[in-house]
Order: C-alpha cells, then sequence, then structure tokens
C-alpha cells in the first residue's frame, strides 16, 4: 500500500505548489504510515526529479513516451491510475492546477475512488477521513467524509507550506500503457508568458480596476507587481473592457485566488469580486472612495487617489526590497 | 447538432449563507436561487451554436424546486429539459446520474460550466466524460465547431492553448465563451409549453459526505492608512501580518 502524489512539471521544472502537494502528501503518508511515491509524466531531468526526495518522497516514478511529452488529460489520467494500481496507492493527491483539475476527477472515475476538490487543509485520518475545502464561493467551509477505500484528494495551490523531510528518492522507469483512444484531443498551439509570475499560485498580487482609467495607466501597477515579485490581476470590468487579459480576471466568473497578500486598487470591492479573493490572507485596498465596499473586507486601507498612492508604494517596495536584499 | 446542457441550480452570489443549527445543512428558506452563471454561458453558446438548427437539452439534478431556473433556461433558449428528481448530492452522483440519461439519448456536444458556485466543485465535466469514454476540456474559453470536430481554446498555467478535439466531448464554459442571453418576451412564452420531464435518479454507491460546514473568521475591522503613510505599508506588512 502506499499514498501516491502526481508531481507537475512545467515545461521540466516543478513549481512551488509541486513542493507543497508533495509536503502534503508526505504529511499523510507519515499519519497514515505509508511509503509516499511521487509520479513524474514527460520529460523531466533525474536532477529535477531528485529534488522530491527533499520533502518526503521514497521513490519516483518516471514516465515517459512521445505521446505524454506535452500535457494532455486523458493519457495522463491514464497513467496516473495505472501508477495507483502499481503502488496499490491509498491515497492519490494531485495539486489543484488547471491541469490537476481536469485529470483528478477522471483518476477517480478509474479507480472507483472518492474525490475531494479544492482541499485546503490535511485531512483528518482518525477514525473516518475528513478533508476541509472550500464553499459557496469563499464564504464558507465544508468539512467532507471520503469514505471510499480509494481516495483522490486535489490541493488548492498556496494553502499547504512546503516542508523538507530530508532524504532521498530512487528514481525509477514506469513502462505505461496508453491506448489510441485517450489520444484524439490534440494541442495546436501552445501559448505561455513564462517571464510573469503565475497568479493561480501567487503568493503576491497586485490588482487594480476601473480606477485606473485606462489600460495605458498600468505601467505602475505592472512596475509594483514586479518590485514586490508579485503577480497582476484585475477586475472584471476591466477584462470585460480588453484593458487586461481575461487570465488576470479575479473573480467569481474568473478565477479563485489564495494568496498571502492582496493588493486592490481603484477596485470598489463588489461581492462578485470578493468571491474570488477572500480567501487572501492578508487584503489591502488602495481607493479614492471612503465608501468602497471593499474597506469592509480589508485588513488595511488607503483612501486616496491612486496616481498618488501607487508611485509612492512603488518607491516604498524598492526601498523596502534593496532594505531586504542589502 | 444535438447538444446537452447541464445546468446546476446555486444560491445567488449576493446571499448570505446560513446553516442549520447543527452546522450540517444550508438553509435555503429566504435565499434566492439562480442559474449558475459558468452554466448560463454554457446555455448561451449552445444556443448560438445551434441558430442554424440543432437542439438544445438541459439536464438539471434537483427536486422540484429547481424548475423555476430550469424554465428559465428554456427561456434563454433551451428547446427542452430533463429533471433527475433528486437533490444533487456530490459531484460523482450528479456525473452519474447523466452519464444514465446519456447512455439512451446520445448528444454531439455536451456542454457545462466549468465549475457551480456552491461547491466550487469542476468535477461533473470530467467525470462525465470519463464515465461515456470521451475527451473534456474543462476550462473553454472559445468553441467552434467544423462538421464531427471542435476547435476550443483553452487556458492553461500561464497561458493559454488551441485544440483540436472530434465529437462528442464534454467542454466547461469559462468567462468569454458567449455573450450572456436576455430572455425575451417570445422566450419567456414558450418556455411555459416547452417539455419538461422528470425522471427517477438511479442507485449510486455514495463515496463523499458533507459532515458539517463552517464559515471563515472574520477579518477585524480595517486598519486604515493615511495617504500621506502610504511608504510606511511594506514595514507593517512585514512586522504586523509577515506577509512579505
Amino acid at each position: 500500500m502506499s499514498v501516491l502524489v502526481y508531481i507537475e512539471n512545467v515545461q521540466g521544472k516543478f513549481k512551488k505548489s509541486t513542493f507543497e502537494v508533495i509536503s502534503f502528501a508526505a504529511a499523510i503518508a507519515q499519519k497514515q504510515n505509508l511509503p509516499l511515491v511521487a509520479l513524474s509524466i514527460g520529460d523531466v531531468s533525474d536532477e529535477e526529479l531528485g529534488k522530491a526526495g527533499k520533502y518526503g518522497v521514497t521513490k519516483v516514478l518516471k514516465a515517459v513516451g512521445d505521446s505524454l511529452k506535452e500535457m494532455n488529460v486523458q493519457p495522463y489520467a491514464s497513467v496516473i491510475a495505472q501508477a495507483a494500481k502499481a503502488e496499490n496507492a491509498k491515497v492519490i493527491v494531485l495539486s489543484a492546477s488547471f491541469s490537476g483539475k481536469g485529470i483528478a476527477p477522471r483518476v477517480a472515475i478509474k479507480l472507483d475512488a472518492g474525490l475531494a476538490d479544492n482541499v485546503i487543509d490535511l485531512p483528518v485520518m482518525d477514525g473516518p477521513f475528513i478533508v476541509k475545502k472550500g464553499a459557496f464561493s469563499g464564504k464558507a467551509f465544508a468539512f467532507v467524509e471520503i469514505s471510499s477505500d480509494v481516495k483522490v484528494i486535489s490541493m488548492i495551490p498556496n494553502s499547504y507550506k512546503v516542508v523538507e523531510s530530508p532524504g532521498s528518492a530512487a528514481i525509477t522507469i514506469f513502462e505505461t500503457q496508453i491506448e489510441a483512444k485517450d489520444l484524439t484531443v490534440t494541442v495546436k498551439e501552445t501559448k505561455r508568458s513564462t517571464d510573469k509570475v503565475s497568479l493561480p499560485d501567487a503568493e503576491l498580487v497586485v490588482s487594480a480596476g476601473r480606477g485606473m482609467k485606462g489600460p495605458e495607466n498600468w505601467g505602475m501597477i505592472e512596475e509594483l507587481a514586479n518590485t514586490l515579485g508579485a503577480a497582476t490581476a484585475c477586475s472584471k470590468p476591466v477584462s470585460d473592457a480588453g484593458w487586461r487579459p481575461h487570465s488576470e480576471h479575479v473573480g467569481q466568473t474568473g478565477i479563485a485566488i489564495s494568496p498571502n497578500l492582496y493588493i486592490a486598487i481603484g477596485i470598489s470591492g463588489a461581492i462578485q469580486h470578493l468571491a474570488g479573493v477572500s480567501s487572501s490572507k492578508v487584503i489591502v485596498v488602495v481607493n479614492k472612495d471612503p465608501e468602497a465596499p471593499f474597506f469592509k473586507a480589508a485588513d488595511y486601507g488607503i483612501v486616496g487617489d491612486a496616481f498618488e498612492i501607487v508611485p509612492r508604494l512603488v518607491e516604498a517596495a524598492k526601498a523596502f526590497k534593496s532594505s531586504q536584499n542589502g | 447538432m444535438k447538444i446537452l446542457v447541464c445546468i446546476a441550480n446555486v444560491p445567488d452570489t449576493t446571499a448570505k449563507i446560513n446553516f442549520t443549527p447543527d452546522n450540517k445543512e444550508f438553509v435555503s428558506t429566504g435565499v434566492t436561487f439562480i442559474l449558475n452563471p459558468y452554466d448560463e454561458i454554457a446555455l448561451s453558446k449552445a444556443v448560438d451554436l445551434t441558430t442554424g438548427g440543432g437542439t438544445v437539452t438541459v439536464i438539471n439534478i434537483g427536486d422540484a424546486s429547481t424548475e423555476p431556473t430550469i424554465r428559465k433556461a428554456l427561456a434563454i433558449g433551451a428547446t427542452d429539459a430533463v429533471r433527475v428528481n433528486s437533490k444533487p448530492r456530490d459531484g460523482y452522483f450528479v456525473a452519474r446520474q447523466i452519464a444514465e440519461y446519456v447512455k439512451t439519448n446520445p448528444f454531439d456536444l455536451i456542454l457545462c460550466g466549468r465549475e457551480s458556485s456552491d461547491s466550487n466543485g469542476s468535477s461533473v465535466p470530467a467525470m462525465l466524460a470519463e464515465l461515456l469514454g470521451i475527451p473534456c476540456v474543462l476550462f473553454a474559453k472559445r468553441l467552434t465547431i467544423e462538421g464531427t470536430n471542435a476547435t476550443l481554446e483553452q487556458e492553461i498555467e500561464g497561458g493559454k492553448e488551441i485544440l483540436s478535439s472530434p465529437l462528442p466531448l464534454v467542454a466547461g464554459a469559462s468567462e468569454g465563451m458567449a455573450e450572456w442571453k436576455i430572455p425575451n418576451m417570445r422566450g419567456i412564452m414558450s418556455a411555459r409549453t416547452k417539455p419538461l420531464v422528470v425522471i427517477e435518479p438511479i442507485e449510486v454507491p455514495q463515496h463523499t459526505t458533507v459532515k458539517s460546514y463552517d464559515k471563515p473568521i472574520p477579518r477585524s475591522s480595517v486598519k486604515l492608512i493615511a495617504a500621506e503613510d502610504a511608504g510606511k505599508l511594506f514595514d507593517m506588512l512585514r512586522d504586523e501580518k509577515k506577509v512579505i
């Protein structure tokens, strides 16, 4: 028996959320007294795979092949299920990334396993296996029992701390069977902006709304974000107007994020926007309207004109960063 | 072209969320229920795709209280509706009910919202696709159909990709896939007479159970920083909250 963690790579490299999900799976494995096996799919160097050993993984299964070079939901779900069966995994853990969300449900069906998605904390495992997940778009939590013999969990990025656990992992090639019926979807084109901090897993986010008056004014927002090493985000009216890409829209019909720090500039704080950001640990609101509803949901607030406040924040951020580094 | 749109009946976004005293159930009295926003986008797309011909069936897993929402879907432009007479226990239960219906009623395309605003689960589209042995593209922003093939634009980590898939497939609608449609008078009138068939659910093993709910600890009231002191923000964030 074992706990299996799927370690997702982006272009051959692991992200912080990969080490978070390994740490999370390691804690489950330790509690259940089971070995932790990791599965990697695609072309990842042994040096990169070895990193998994520093977080509690004892064995890494490496699945490679022409049909596995690019992320493709059906063959990847098939490989994960095959590995789970080969290792007699009782708990299978994945990150609730874009790809994880499409893969985890398929794995659950293949293994006849109960699925808990968008999990935000370690399960309680004394007696019934209970996980905590978000519900009602950030307004509540649900405690869900998974009662099936095999359990699949997908975990929200940035909700579990990375924990080092000195050791090393043995890397072995995992032979897989890929069926033609799983290869009917083809990728025609991929466009990635690798220079930016990825918004879904970002720890720090600088977001702006209609208060910025136009896309030409975003320079200072990007400068603040770059100085802090933060991702950029925006409100719905801004992405609807085409000022910023849809991928930056956070809110009920955009993405939900849970960064450590969310700085909202010129955003009034409509309920639909809050639904996307209420899980942020700390919220800072900058708005020239003291009645803006967002102030009621914020930890810190600055009432003032964004065009005066943001340049001050940029200067302060630069000074802060150089005193950190100096 | 035959399209199936899976719709969920969820509490309105602005609804206050309350639970029974034992925290085991959501209190629905006094709460306005609406068509899940992403499902509405999926339905709008289906109506667009069939303007030249074809049918749009909506399916909902719910008790009789969901019928107003189903009629709204018919008013937006669905051709007919099916209600599986049961509360939607969890994503697996919902996927199994829909898969059972599709086994005897095949479709060229199945559209779902990519996520429901109450459970925030995205499991139904992919589970349904796996049960039917077909592809699922979960975060589809754009979708075009050419004959028996679909081209989709999907959101991925830090970007997007263009995919090609044969039909049938399941697509999860993301924002941008279609413009919201406001039902017109004719739509609302015809919704009353369009077919709404009620079927009984099949038995499905229960793998997950909500044991209880809880609410997040409310933030303490906002600490206001004067505009001229804006520069002190980062020191405060470091010292008081340790987030940078």
